[in-house]
C-alpha cells in the first residue's frame, strides 16, 4: 500500500530531513497559534482594560490610559478584599501543607503494592471529582441541620461549637456562613493538589538516605527535621503555588460557603457582570497575577519546579 | 534501625487524611436517596429510589447534560491535537524559545480560573464574538491542551530517539515512522491524557461562566441549584451521578498509564 | 578500485564543537572497517554521517561514489545496528525483521518468510513471536543484526554493538561478525572504543581523537608502528618515549614508541637505561615489570617461563635499536 502511495508524502518527509526547523515549525505553529491568539490575546485584552476608566456618571466606559483603576484598589473597601484573599490562601496553604504531608509521607515511603495503588487512587479520585459537587457535599456538611451539627450534638459538644462560631471574625450564625466554613471548603477542595507534588518529592528521598541519618545517630524527630522536610520543601513549594493561586481566583466556594464579604474573585465577577465596570474587574483580576508572579519567581529560587 | 513499619501515629494521620478527602463524597450518595426534599436533614428521615426517576424525566437536566457532553468531546479533540503537537516539538528538538512553550502551555492551570475567563469574555466582547457551543469550547480547549501535553511528553521522553533513527534507517518515511513506530508507542498516553482533558472539561464551571453565556452545561445548572437551591433531590441524583461518571475517565487513564513514569492526573 | 564510503574533507561542526574536522578517508567495498577512538573523538558522528542522521557542516560524504548530502537515511543502502539495538517494543521479533520490508509495501506473507531467513541467520529461528522484552540481550543484538541485514544493505553500520554485552558473550560475537561478514561479502563500518576489539576483527582501522584521523592502516600498523603518542597510548601496547628519554637511551631526540615486549630487564646488569622495578604484576602468559628510570616508567613484558627481577631491585634495560618506532610528536 505504501509502494503506490503518490510521492507527496515521501518528498515532504524528505523536505523535514532536510529541514528539521520546518518540522518545528509546521509541529509548533497550530498550539502556538491557538494559545498566542486566544489566551494571550486575552490576556492582553484584560491588561489593557485595567487601564481604562470608567465614567461615574454615565456607566460608559472611557477608553483613555489612566491609573486611576488601580489606584480604586487602594481604597478600603477594595483592599480589604485583596488582604482578605491573601490572608486566607496563605491560611489554606499553611493547613494543607500540614494535613499532606503524613499522606505523602506515608504514600511515599511506607505504601507498597496494593496499598499505593490505594493511595494514589485515594488523592487522584477526590482530585478529579467534580469541583461543585465537592462545594455541594460540603453544603450538606455545614448546613445547620445537617451532619456536622447533628454530630457535634450527638457528642455533646453544642457549647464548644458556639463558643468557636461565637469568636469574632472568624465565627458567624452557622459554619455555612462563617469564615471557619469558606477555610474548611477550600481546604477540602485543594488538599489533593499539595498531597501529590509532596509526594513526588519525598519518592525521590533514598531510603538509605534516611538510613544514614539513623545511622549518624539523629532520633526520628531529627531525621524528619533535618533531613526529610528541606527535601520535601521543594514538592511543599509547588503544591502551595497550586493552593495559593486556586485560592485567590475562587469565588464560587466563598458565594457559597461564607459570610457575605467579597473574596477577590467574587470581586471580578460582581464588577464585569451587573456593575459592568469591566476596567476594575480587570485591575481585580491583575492582583492575583501579581503575586503569584512574585509567588512563582521566589519559589522559583527554591528550585520549586523539579517538583512538578 | 530502619524499621519498614510506619509510626502509629502516622498510620493515623494519614489514614484519617484519606478518610477526610473520601466522607464528603460518599454523603453524596447517602443523600441522593433521602425522602426529604425540603432542607438537608441528617439523617435522612428515609430512603427512596424515585428522585431517580424524577431526574430522568427532567429535560433541563438532559439539555445541559448533552451540552457538556458536546462541549467535552470537542474540547478534547482540539486539545489533543495541540498538546500532542506541542509534545512531540518540545520532546524533538532543543529550540530558542523551548522553555517559554512550556510555560505558555502551563499558564492556563497554572493562572486561576477566573482570569482566563475574564479575559476570553473581555476578549470576546471587544471582538463582538456572540457567546455559542465555540466560545465555550475555545476556553476549555485552553485549559486543556496541559493535561494531554503532560501525557505526551513524559511517553515521547521514554520513546528513545534511536525507536525513530532505527525506522528511518530501516527505509520509512516520516510518515511511516509516525504510523508504525511513534503512534502504537505514545497511543496509550494520549488515551489518557484525551480522557483526563474530557474529565476537565465536563467539569469545568469557573471558565464557563464566563463563556457561556445563556447556556448551561451541566456545571452551570448545578452552580444556579447552588446558589438557588430549588430541586434539592434532583440536584442529590445529579451529584451522584457526576461522581460516577468522572470516576470512569480518572481510572481508565491510571490503568493506561500504570507501571510507567507517566503522571497521569498531576498536570490538572 | 571501487569505494563503498568516501569522505572528503568532510567536517561537522556542533556550534563551536568541531565534533568531525577535516576528515578524509576511504572505505573499500567489502572490507571490515573499524572507526576506534575514545568517547566524543568522532567515531559515532562519523557513522552518523554515513547512516544519514547527521549531515556534513564541509565536504562531501560518497556512497558508491553518489554524493550522498541531499539523501535521507530511509534512502540510502546502508543500514544500523545501533547501539542500544532501537527494537521496536511493541512489534514482535519477526515484525521487528520484517519491518524494512513492510514499509517497502512487500506483502506479509513474503516479508514474513525472509523476516524468518534472517532469524535462521542469526540462529534465533525459533523467537519470532516474542517481544523484544523477553528476549536477553544477546539474543536482541542478533534481533537488531537480522534487521539490519534483511534489506540487503550495501554496507552494514554497528555503533559499539558489542558494548552492553559480558566479557564471554562479546568474544563469541567478535568471531560470529566476522564470520558472518566473510559470509554475506557486504562492507562492514564499525565503531568501538575498545582497542581490542577493533583490532582483533577488523582489516582496517582508523583512530580518532579530537574529530580527526590520527592514524589509519591495517590493524598490525596500528598495532606495531603507532604514528602518533596518542595511539601509542589509546592502542597500549606500547611505552611512550619522550624526546629527552629516547636520547638518554642513545636514539634520536624524538618521541618513541617501544614495546613492552621487546625489551629485556637484567638485574644487576647495565643496558641502554637502567632503573629501579617498582611493581611486578603476573598476568598469566606474562609478566609485567615496571621499571621507574629516573622519573619516567617503563613497562617491560616477561615471558610466564623465565625469572623475572624482584620488586625495588636494580636492572639494566635492552633492546635492538629497530624495536624503537619513531613516532610524531604530541
Amino acid at each position: 500500500m505504501e509502494a503506490v502511495r503518490p510521492g507527496i508524502a515521501a518528498r515532504l518527509s524528505d523536505l523535514f530531513w532536510r529541514r528539521p526547523g520546518a518540522l518545528l515549525l509546521v509541529l509548533l505553529i497550530p498550539p502556538l497559534l491557538w494559545l498566542g491568539v486566544i489566551y494571550i490575546g486575552s490576556l492582553a485584552a484584560l491588561l489593557v482594560q485595567s487601564f481604562f476608566s470608567i465614567d461615574e456618571f454615565s456607566g460608559l466606559i472611557n477608553y483613555e490610559f489612566t491609573l486611576k483603576t488601580y489606584a480604586e484598589l487602594l481604597r478600603p473597601a477594595n483592599f480589604d478584599i485583596i488582604l482578605r484573599t491573601t490572608l486566607m490562601a496563605a491560611a489554606v496553604t499553611l493547613a494543607a501543607a500540614v494535613i499532606a504531608f503524613p499522606i505523602a509521607y506515608y504514600a511515599a515511603r511506607f505504601a507498597k503494592g496494593h496499598m499505593k495503588a490505594l493511595f494514589y487512587l485515594g488523592v487522584m479520585l477526590p482530585l478529579w471529582s467534580s469541583y461543585l459537587v465537592k462545594v455541594y457535599a460540603w453544603k450538606l456538611i455545614l448546613a445547620k441541620e445537617g451532619i456536622l451539627t447533628w454530630a457535634v450534638d450527638g457528642v455533646g459538644a453544642s457549647a464548644a461549637l458556639n463558643a468557636i462560631l461565637a469568636l469574632p471574625v472568624i465565627g458567624g450564625g452557622s459554619l455555612s456562613v462563617s469564615y471557619i466554613g469558606t477555610f474548611l471548603v477550600f481546604l477540602y477542595v485543594w488538599l489533593p493538589f499539595m498531597i501529590l507534588p509532596v509526594q513526588a518529592a519525598l519518592e525521590r528521598v533514598p531510603a538509605n538516605l534516611l538510613e544514614a541519618s539513623n545511622d549518624l545517630g539523629a532520633r526520628p524527630g531529627q531525621t524528619l527535621r533535618h533531613v526529610i522536610l528541606p527535601l520535601a520543601m521543594p514538592g511543599i513549594i509547588a503544591g502551595s503555588i497550586f493552593t495559593f493561586s486556586l485560592t485567590l481566583g475562587d469565588y464560587i466556594i466563598p458565594q457559597i460557603v461564607g459570610s457575605s464579604r467579597l473574596f477577590i474573585g467574587q470581586a471580578v465577577y460582581a464588577h464585569q457582570g451587573t456593575a459592568g465596570n469591566i476596567p476594575l474587574a480587570a485591575a481585580f483580576a491583575v492582583v492575583p497575577i501579581v503575586i503569584m508572579g512574585l509567588y512563582l519567581w521566589m519559589a522559583k529560587r527554591q528550585g520549586a519546579f523539579d517538583a512538578l | 534501625m530502619h524499621s519498614d513499619r510506619a509510626p502509629i501515629a502516622l498510620q493515623i494521620a494519614a489514614f484519617a487524611g484519606l478518610a477526610f478527602l473520601h466522607l464528603p463524597l460518599l454523603l453524596i450518595f447517602v443523600y441522593a436517596f433521602t425522602t426529604e426534599d425540603r432542607s438537608y436533614q441528617w439523617p435522612p428521615p428515609g430512603l427512596t429510589l424515585k428522585w431517580f426517576a424524577v431526574t430522568w424525566n427532567r429535560p433541563d437536566v438532559w439539555a445541559a447534560l448533552g451540552l457538556s457532553l458536546k462541549v467535552a468531546a470537542i474540547s478534547t479533540v482540539v486539545a489533543m491535537v495541540l498538546g500532542t503537537l506541542c509534545a512531540a516539538a518540545v520532546s524533538r528538538a532543543k529550540f530558542f524559545g523551548r522553555e517559554a512553550v512550556s510555560l505558555l502551555v502551563i499558564l492556563p492551570i497554572a493562572l486561576p480560573g477566573i482570569i482566563t475567563g475574564i479575559s476570553l469574555r473581555s476578549a470576546f466582547s471587544l471582538g463582538e464574538i456572540p457567546f455559542s457551543t465555540l466560545t465555550i469550547v475555545l476556553g476549555h480547549a485552553t485549559f486543556c491542551i496541559v493535561v494531554v501535553y503532560n501525557n505526551a511528553v513524559a511517553r515521547f521522553r521514554r520513546l528513545s530517539g534511536s525507536l525513530i533513527e532505527a525506522s528511518a534507517d530501516l527505509g520509512a518515511n516520516g510518515f511511516q515512522t509516525f504510523r508504525h513506530v511513534i503512534l502504537p508507542n505514545i497511543s496509550t498516553a494520549l488515551l489518557a491524557g484525551g480522557m483526563l482533558a474530557f474529565a476537565l472539561s465536563f467539569d469545568e464551571v469557573i471558565v464557563t461562566t464566563f463563556t457561556a453565556g445563556q447556556q448551561q452545561t451541566l456545571p452551570i445548572w448545578m452552580l444556579e441549584e447552588l446558589v438557588r437551591p430549588r430541586q434539592r433531590p434532583v440536584t442529590n441524583v445529579v451529584a451522584m451521578v457526576v461522581v460516577l461518571v468522572t470516576f470512569l475517565p480518572i481510572l481508565g487513564a491510571y490503568y493506561l498509564t500504570r507501571g510507567g513514569t507517566d503522571t497521569a492526573g498531576g498536570g490538572k | 578500485m571501487s569505494y563503498a564510503v568516501e569522505f572528503d574533507h568532510v567536517s561537522r561542526h556542533f556550534g563551536t564543537v568541531r565534533a568531525v574536522d577535516n576528515v578524509s578517508i576511504a572505505i573499500e567495498e567489502g572490507g571490515f572497517f573499524a572507526m576506534l577512538g575514545p568517547s566524543g573523538s568522532g567515531k559515532t558522528t562519523c557513522l552518523r554521517l554515513i547512516s544519514g542522521f547527521e549531515r556534513p557542516t564541509a565536504g562531501h560524504v560518497r556512497i558508491f561514489g553518489e554524493t550522498s548530502e541531499d539523501l535521507p537515511p530511509n534512502r540510502r543502502p546502508v543500514n544500523t545496528v545501533f547501539q542500544d539495538y532501537a527494537l521496536f517494543p511493541h512489534l514482535s521479533v519477526r515484525d521487528n525483521v520484517a519491518y524494512g520490508l513492510m514499509v517497502q509495501g512487500i506483502d506479509k506473507r513474503t516479508r514474513h518468510a525472509r523476516a524468518e531467513e534472517m532469524l535462521a541467520l542469526v540462529k534465533l529461528d525459533s523467537y519470532g513471536d516474542r517481544k523484544p522484552a523477553q528476549l536477553s540481550g544477546g539474543q536482541r543484538q542478533r534481533v537488531a543484526l537480522a534487521r539490519a541485514l534483511v534489506n540487503h544493505p550495501r554496507v552494514l553500520l554497528l555503533d559499539e554493538p558489542l558494548g552492553a554485552l559480558d566479557l564471554k558473550l562479546r568474544e563469541a560475537m567478535q568471531d560470529e561478525l566476522k564470520a558472518l561478514q566473510r559470509q554475506l561479502g557486504i562492507t562492514f563500518v564499525f565503531v568501538t572504543h575498545d582497542q581490542g576489539e577493533a583490532l582483533s576483527m577488523a582489516d582496517r582501522v582508523a583512530v580518532f581523537n579530537d574529530g580527526r584521523i590520527v592514524q589509519e592502516g591495517s590493524p598490525e600498523d596500528i598495532y606495531q608502528r603507532p604514528r602518533t603518542r596518542f595511539v601509542a597510548d589509546f592502542v597500549g601496547s606500547a611505552n611512550v618515549l619522550s624526546p629527552a628519554l629516547s636520547r638518554r637511551a642513545g636514539g634520536p631526540e624524538a618521541w618513541h614508541s617501544l614495546r613492552a615486549e621487546a625489551m629485556e630487564a637484567i638485574e644487576g646488569g647495565s643496558g641502554r637505561l637502567s632503573g629501579t622495578v617498582t611493581t611486578v604484576r603476573y598476568l598469566g602468559a606474562v609478566k609485567r615489570v615496571t621499571v621507574d628510570v629516573g622519573g619516567d616508567e617503563l613497562t617491560v613484558a616477561i615471558p610466564a617461563g623465565q625469572d623475572a627481577p624482584a620488586e625495588g631491585a636494580t636492572v639494566g634495560l635492552n633492546w635492538t635499536a629497530t624495536a624503537m618506532h619513531r613516532m610524531e610528536g604530541a
